[in-house]
């Protein structure tokens, strides 16, 4: 079966949008996704039908809610494959998946003199929450190298096990390069060690199907945004045994059994860890779009992206000055360019008046733009509603710009 | 191609930032400051040479986009021979032309800085605009070594 660009398209009512009167042409879709259809109707029917507060009451409100969210929650199970709902915890984005294993598995596992391992390509979400336990701790924290290329190091990185090492936290894809790391292998060699892996799922789950039992990590967190679903909503899979093992994170109401003033109880898995009112809409959205996903399947996604990225990469290198970062050979749908002298936020206005959003910055990857010694790149990023013909416009308006500042 | 950017990248700040004015270290300084915009990564340092409250003065070493290097590099030529009192005058003036509504437009009292005047209509890059003059603003206070837009 071809792949069903024109319904896809037209499922994205965003994409009928003019920018400076021209068709838009949606390339950041590593920093997000835009939403399509049956997302923003899950949300719509929600509040206008069956929203009330979860977990809680017996109206039967209450209990509508309670089913779509819960319902979400299989959904996500579902999606990558976890052995139990359980194992699927609702946080706020992918960023709090990781600060709430660093606050919990961290501080009770990670002591003076121990190390975790993270690479040279990590977003900032995956270095900060370290650092800051590091700090706490007295711990350490490792940075595996990569190549110029963008490429895991991987002599180096398992050079850098040994057994004060507690934990691994690696970035399955790269937003800053769109190199995609050897996932597989990394979590063999950290297991034949016994030490746990997390890995930071948030780039990769839009573009390739994830299935953590297949992959055995320890931990997977992703951003529900990043995910053709809204703001707000993060799920952190972590193995079950793990996750019971683990004290709670926040305190409050819907993570306890129960409360005297003496002392707590808490609730069981996923729950313990769901402290406060939930992003209700935006899990039951996260659950629609996983549904909308597999109408089309994400092994189709991933082989169009795949296609894009192949024409975006061999239409770039034409173009004289244009400089890719990140050329690793096993790459998801990011193309991160410079052109010489022209500032990337230059590049990044000049195609915002053709319609062509793009980021311009350091892609909140500050270390990576160190290593390659730039202050920003350009960066197109390409989503299962991109075509060849937006990569045209975008070759076309880099080509025309570069001629403008001579 | 670029028609709707005319008004924001005119031909003074193409010309400014393939030839920068004032672009150098200079020995001998009175100020130095760095000034950082970590958005971006613009990232430059002035340098003023002053005389009593005169500037007689002034260069300028980084890099940045076209934006906030011609506006540094204006920047540089304009504040040469201006009192104190008078460059922060033209930065309060400057800073309106940047970020103020259209109709209140004071262009004639900036000279050359009109150039800048387009980026009222892109917010994102106001600060590309204003990052040499905040620079200067410290600068001329002596209060800090080096600033940041955020």
């Amino acid at each position: 079966m071809t792949y069903p660009i024109e319904k896809i398209r037209a499922d994205f009512p965003i994409l009928n949008e003019k920018i400076r009167n021209k068709p838009l042409v949606y390339l950041d879709n590593a920093a997000s996704c835009q939403k399509p259809q049956a997302v923003i109707d899950s949300i719509v029917k929600l509040y206008s039908h069956d929203y009330a507060n979860v977990h809680r009451g017996v109206h039967t409100l209450s209990v509508r809610s309670t089913d779509l969210f819960e319902a979400a929650r299989e959904k996500v199970k579902t999606f990558i494959n976890a052995q139990s709902e359980k194992e699927i915890i609702f946080v706020r984005s992918a960023t709090d998946a990781i600060n709430l294993i660093a606050q919990t598995y961290g501080k009770a596992n990670i002591h003076a003199g121990d190390e975790i391992i993270i690479t040279a390509m990590e977003h900032h979400s995956n270095i900060v929450p370290w650092q800051m336990l590091c700090e706490e701790k007295g711990a350490i924290l490792k940075v595996a190298p990569m190549n110029m290329a963008g490429e895991l190091l991987m002599p180096e990185f398992e050079a850098l096990l040994n057994s004060k090492t507690k934990l691994i936290s690696v970035v399955h894809m790269s937003n800053a390069l769109g190199t995609i790391n050897p996932v597989e292998k990394i979590i063999e060699l950290a297991h034949a060690r016994n030490i746990p892996v997390l890995l930071d799922g948030a780039q990769a789950i839009p573009h390739t199907p994830v299935d953590v039992q297949k992959l055995d990590c320890d931990f997977y967190v992703f951003s529900g945004h990043k995910l053709y679903a809204p703001t707000g909503v993060g799920v952190l899979y972590g193995k079950q045994a793990l996750l019971e093992a683990m004290p709670p994170y926040q305190g409050g109401g819907d993570m306890i059994r129960t409360v005297t003033f003496e002392k707590s109880t808490y609730a069981g898995l996923p729950h313990k860890f769901e402290a406060g009112t939930p992003s209700i809409a935006e899990v039951i959205g996260l659950g629609a779009a996983i549904d909308y996903l597999n109408t089309i399947g994400m092994d189709k996604i991933a082989a169009h992206e795949a296609e894009l990225l192949a024409y975006a990469t061999q239409e770039a290198l034409k173009i004289d000055g244009l400089k890719i970062i990140g050329e690793a050979k096993e790459k998801g749908a990011i193309l991160s360019f410079t052109l010489g002298k022209i500032h990337p936020h230059d590049i990044g206005t000049m195609l915002d008046s053709l319609g062509i959003a793009i980021r311009a910055g350091h892609h909140c990857a500050m270390p990576v733009m160190d290593f390659y010694k730039v202050p920003a790149t350009a960066r197109a990023s390409f989503a299962m509603y991109n075509t060849k013909a937006e990569i045209d416009v975008l070759i076309s308006g880099v080509k025309n710009l570069i001629e403008m500042f001579g | 191609m670029f028609e709707d950017l005319r008004d924001l990248y005119q031909e003074v700040i193409f010309d400014h930032n393939r030839n920068p004015r004032n672009f150098y270290v200079m020995e001998n300084y009175d100020r130095m400051v760095e000034g950082f915009n970590p958005l971006c990564g613009d990232r430059l340092t002035l340098f003023l040479k002053m005389d009593g409250n005169t500037i007689t003065d002034a260069s300028f070493q980084g890099s940045g986009c076209a934006i906030s290097t011609a506006s540094v590099s204006l920047m540089t030529e304009i504040i040469k021979g201006k009192t104190q009192a008078e460059a922060e005058d033209l930065f309060h003036t400057f800073h309106k032309i940047t970020t103020g509504k259209s109709e209140d437009l004071q262009l004639e009292a900036v000279g050359k800085l009109a150039v800048l005047a387009g980026v009222r209509e892109y917010p994102a890059r106001v600060k590309c605009a204003t990052l040499a003059w905040h620079t200067l603003d410290a600068a001329l206070k002596n209060e800090q070594t080096s600033i940041s837009t955020e």
